[in-house]
């Protein structure tokens, strides 16, 4: 009696899966060419150290600020944009790929049918596709497109970014208590009131933190997707670097600093008003 | 024949047989007292009832209706139509009370209109008169987590006296409210049942409120109908059989009173 209740049953799964772990990361330093001694060696660290020395003080005359701003803007404006028409697919995507809306998961115990596992396959294939190219080769492909410009920035982001947010989503919808809207549709409601009254009140605070999240990761890939000629600071950041403008570039990334400084607070503000 | 079970049996999906061939037959207007030990299968009962559980072998019969033959739609339109009360209401934390309420009429709503009441509620006045039976009034704009368990139970009573349903079911409706708000609570729901012509079937963990509030009652146990009598005929030795439990019985050392201790949750 007493052995037996000395055992944890969960124990060895546990150890297992950390040496499984262990076992599967080794590998991966040795295939991805992981050296850090290189950073150490003489010759690299003088050429890093002249470029970082260059960073003092950072650009501020009058001609670069203005520069600076339009280019801030323009990047704030590529990555709004793209969410905004990111969010137009990822919203009805992420409902259809959901297993909360599930009529059939409320009377079967919270398991979905199987004609609905099957119709979800397709929107999950569909927002595996949007996310599994990078934005960066979605910018190169709609800069021949389109030509140079921000529109290439914000279409690569728009695809990309639908894909995640309608895969993260239709996860949040599925990770809540899924009770309060079985009970609704056992009483006769729609799928739709249905969510809307029993998961987004539950969801709306992790909705809300993840999107203005991604949209600070679509600032930085607006920034850069503009060395591909995509418009925004990263454009800027490229002509920057190529002239070896050390003050540019550190008045540039301080103002990146500054906007992911600005989306975390955002993000603190929203979620402490929802609270 | 509002409800009709024939030969029902229910398993879940851990292999517990919930349900053993049930037979059960309830006129438009009865109002029945469900009673059991703990797992006898009440729940299970009340779900198949409310067409929330399907079970594996046997018929359900609502309202005319054979309920897993029809389709979807038509199953969610007889849907709106009854209305299960939870032991533990499933309300979202940061809903507010007057949103839960109203949530009650969102099968008899459209789409449009189940959208605009989550902007703005459109029915505060009918929301109030739910509330105000069940001595909640004033709670009518407060968020869900701030609420007390017996408080969001009356909440879940008022959604479904809101809703209006032909046939009201009830799952443990006042086991966490003290025994004068549960008399008050139960009495409205008969009330509430007597004056709309609504069939109403509550399970209960207190046998002298069933005793006390209903025409009906039924014998739970081991997901068969021990026995199923009009109240006046139900006696001590029926309702010992029907508690008796061999295995707390041989744990506790001093040998049990004859008489059972019927526990209040």
């Amino acid at each position: 009696m007493l052995k037996r209740d000395a055992r944890d049953p969960a124990a060895r799964p546990r150890l297992f899966l950390g040496l499984l772990a262990v076992a599967l990361l080794w590998p991966g330093i040795h295939f991805s060419e992981l050296d850090l001694g290189v950073l150490l060696a003489s010759d690299s660290q003088s050429e890093m150290g002249r470029f970082v020395a260059a960073f003092w003080p950072p650009a501020h005359d009058e001609t670069f600020v203005e520069l600076l701003l339009q280019a801030t803007l323009q990047t704030l404006a590529i990555a709004t944009a793209g969410m905004a028409l990111a969010l137009l697919l990822a919203v009805p995507a992420s409902l259809l790929a959901s297993r909360a809306l599930s009529l059939s998961a409320a009377y079967r115990a919270g398991r979905p049918g199987y004609w609905g596992q099957w119709l979800r396959w397709p929107v999950r294939a569909l927002l595996i596709f949007l996310r599994s190219v990078p934005e960066i080769v979605w910018a190169l492909l709609f800069v021949r497109a389109v030509g140079l410009g921000p529109t290439a920035g914000v279409l690569a982001i728009a695809i990309t970014y639908s894909g995640m947010l309608g895969k993260v989503y239709a996860e949040i919808f599925e990770s809540v208590d899924q009770r309060p809207a079985h009970a609704l549709m056992q009483a006769g409601s729609g799928r739709l009131a249905a969510f809307c009254y029993g998961i987004l009140p539950n969801v709306a605070a992790e909705l809300l933190s993840y999107t203005v999240y991604r949209w600070e990761c679509a600032i930085r890939a607006s920034v850069v997707m503009g060395f591909v000629g995509a418009g925004g600071l990263g454009q800027q950041m490229d002509l920057s670097l190529r002239m070896f403008a050390g003050g540019e570039v550190a008045s540039l990334l301080l103002t990146f600093l500054i906007l992911v400084l600005l989306a975390d607070q955002l993000s603190r503000v929203l979620r402490w008003r929802l609270a | 024949m509002t409800l009709r079970l024939t030969q029902a049996s229910v398993v879940h999906a851990n292999g517990a047989q919930a349900l053993r061939g049930v037979d059960l037959h309830l006129r438009a207007g009865e109002q029945v007292a469900i009673i059991g030990p703990s797992g006898a299968g009440k729940s299970s009962l009340l779900n198949v009832l409310a067409t929330a559980l399907r079970p594996g072998n046997g018929e359900v019969d609502v309202l005319g209706e054979r309920v897993w033959q029809l389709s979807a739609r038509q199953r969610q339109r007889l849907r709106s139509r009854i209305g299960l009360i939870h032991q533990a209401p499933p309300l979202p934390p940061r809903q507010r009370v007057i949103t839960a309420v109203l949530a009650g009429k969102l099968g008899q709503w459209g789409i449009g209109k189940s959208l605009l009441n989550l902007l703005h509620p459109l029915d505060i006045p009918g929301a109030r008169a739910a509330l105000a039976r069940l001595d909640l009034g004033e709670k009518l704009f407060v968020q869900c987590q701030q609420l007390s368990g017996g408080q969001l139970q009356r909440v879940g009573i008022a959604r479904v006296l809101y809703q209006a349903p032909e046939v009201l079911l009830a799952d443990e409706p006042v086991s966490a409210m003290d025994p004068v708000l549960a008399e008050h609570t139960l009495s409205v729901l008969c009330q509430h049942a007597r004056e709309h012509q609504v069939t109403l079937v509550t399970s209960l963990h207190a046998v002298d409120l069933a005793l006390a509030h209903f025409s009906r009652i039924i014998g739970l146990r081991d997901g068969q109908v021990l026995f199923d009598l009009p109240t006046e005929a139900v006696d001590r030795r029926q309702l010992d059989t029907l508690y008796a439990n061999e295995q707390l019985e041989s744990l506790s050392s001093p040998p049990p009173p004859s008489s059972v201790q019927i526990p209040r949750c």
